[in-house]
């Protein structure tokens, strides 16, 4: 039982980092990302590709961030050089990027047990060596979020920030202080895919293996964390937009256990994410008393 | 000193619904002038400030600030040396976002927004100073965000902010056409006293005959994409309303308004 407590809290750890991404496109840049669905997998990918050839672990959060941020970079350009709806753009990115999945890994790439990653590589098992494994992934789960979590926190206090969550509040604005709002767009995409890649590749060390499929409704899992999270703190003035995306992505991944545990076939599992994420939708748009927009 | 020569625009050319709105417009508006535009809708003022900041292309002509070519720029580098203020009072502004950091946003206008700080405390005075010229109190609310703000108070900010770094040229665009007649009358004294203690270069577009009669230093009646009024020194400090209402009332009757 508490084992399955600390794998489900670890998940909602790993998972977090993609939130953050949505959190970045969805929450700030007002961008429906779809390119996610793509550059969850692309992460998982390139990391199982490196794994199985002998990569060092440790390497592959650098290259799955790197790779992550060129997705975006797609998407962005994509939609602000082409003129694309922004829909559309995260569509065909996501199109585009199963294919380069298929050909980095193939449709499945398990990483076998003699190979090490990163939460049984040398760093981390000579300062934590003493834990099990599950909770050595607990930790480093943990570690990783922290990380990030501070870095875009100060991120958004910088000038570069400020003009980034401008950019979604109102672009008229930003091109009335001479400067162009499609940049700030872009780059915005580059972090957002970064971090979302960045969550596939650890998914990846966890479970040992990546599968083409894998991609397949994480862009409503993360928008559904996000509105969670930022529903339940919305009255907490204090309590920081990635915080609340953390305990929302923990939350949801509760509920979905919950939900395994009480007998749901795992086939169905889609299904009950899209639910639940229309239920999560039309309570957060009662809360708001009428909704501004439409999600 | 801001020079349109020769514009032409046409839209939607080679079709049916083909309208020219400017042939061979031309307008200099001189550095220190203050400018009051009127006219009846679809006369061509907003079309021309679009024309001026780049929104809107132009089939031929040129837009020259102090004598260089601006045709190349993109719209938002025009606004390096240009501040705006909208009829929409939520366009000047970003409504998520404090006082602080929105003041913070404009006085950074045209630099590079790097990695430092977004905020900094060492300029907060500064723009606590700025806003309290306006004698709104929005000087004690610097960490309440816009959106929490009315209309009124939001124009003000967007005015301040727009006019925080240096400028050529400030645009006025129907700024005061959202707000009530009180408020409108604030923003409107607010205006006259930012643009004369800045000495700024000001073109407003406005609906508001009594306005453009009793503020700025020229006087623009615009009518079908040409200039039928122009007046400026003494005889624009003499005109009463009654003087542009009966001209006004002229163009109206030819249209069938």
């Amino acid at each position: 039982m508490l084992d399955l407590i600390i794998s489900t809290v670890t998940q909602g750890f790993i998972y977090a980092l993609l939130s953050f991404g949505i959190y970045i496109t969805y929450k700030i840049l007002d961008f429906p990302d779809l390119t996610v669905d793509g550059s969850f997998p692309l992460g998982a990918a390139i990391t199982a590709f490196l794994l199985v050839r002998g990569v060092n672990p440790y390497l592959t959060l650098p290259v799955a961030l790197a790779v992550g941020a060129l997705a975006g970079l797609v998407t962005g350009v994509i939609h602000v050089c082409f003129k694309v709806r922004d829909l559309l753009a995260g569509i065909i990115t996501m199109t585009a990027l199963f294919s380069i999945n298929l050909q980095i890994a193939g449709s499945n790439l398990a990483v076998g047990r003699d190979i090490d990653t990163i939460f049984t590589a040398k760093p981390v098992m000579t300062l934590f060596g003493s834990f099990t494994l599950l909770q050595r992934k607990l930790i480093v789960a943990f570690l990783l979020v922290v990380v990030f979590k501070v870095l875009l926190d100060l991120y958004f206090k910088t000038k570069n920030g400020l003009l980034l969550r401008a950019v979604g509040d109102n672009d008229v604005l930003v091109t009335s202080l001479a400067k162009d709002k499609g940049k700030v767009k872009i780059l915005g995409l580059v972090i957002a895919n970064a971090l979302v890649a960045l969550s596939g590749c650890i998914v990846c060390h966890e479970q040992r293996s990546f599968s083409a499929t894998m991609g397949t409704g994480q862009m409503v899992f993360g928008l559904a964390t996000v509105i969670i999270g930022t529903t339940i703190f919305k009255k907490e003035g204090f309590v920081k937009g990635t915080t609340a995306v953390i305990v929302g992505s923990v939350l949801y991944k509760i509920c979905i256990q919950i939900a395994i545990s009480l007998g749901l076939p795992a086939n169905l599992l889609k299904l009950v994410t899209a639910v639940l994420f229309l239920v999560i939708l039309v309570v957060g748009n009662r809360q708001k008393g009428g909704a501004k927009k439409n999600a | 000193m801001l020079e349109m020569k020769h514009i032409s625009k046409i839209y939607n050319a080679g079709t049916v619904t083909q309208m020219c709105l400017f042939d061979d417009f031309n307008l200099t508006v001189g550095d220190g002038e203050f400018v009051s535009v009127v006219g009846s809708n679809g006369s061509g003022k907003t079309s021309m400030l679009n024309i001026i900041c780049g929104s809107i292309p132009v089939d031929k002509g040129q837009v020259l600030i102090n004598g260089e070519s601006i045709d190349r720029m993109k719209e938002f580098e025009r606004y390096r040396r240009m501040g705006r203020v909208y009829q929409n009072p939520a366009l000047g502004t970003c409504p998520n976002m404090t006082i602080l950091e929105n003041m913070s946003l404009a006085d950074h206008k045209g630099k590079r927004f790097g990695l430092s700080s977004g905020v900094n405390k060492a300029r907060a005075g500064y723009y606590k100073e700025q806003l309290a010229s306006l004698g709104l109190g929005l000087e004690d609310k610097m960490n309440v965000k816009l959106g929490a703000l009315s209309g009124g108070q939001r124009q003000a900010v967007s005015l301040v902010m727009a006019t925080l770094t240096p400028l050529d040229f400030l645009i006025l665009d129907e700024h005061t056409a959202a707000l009530d007649p009180h408020t409108a009358e604030i923003i409107m004294q607010l205006t006259d006293k930012v643009v004369k203690e800045k000495k700024l270069t000001a073109i407003m577009v406005t609906h508001n005959l009594r306005y453009a009669v009793e503020y700025g230093n020229r006087l623009i009646m615009m009518d079908k994409g040409h200039i039928v009024m122009d007046k400026s020194g003494v005889e624009k400090a003499n005109m009463v309303t009654d003087d542009i209402l009966h001209v006004f009332n002229q163009i109206s009757i030819e249209c069938g308004n």
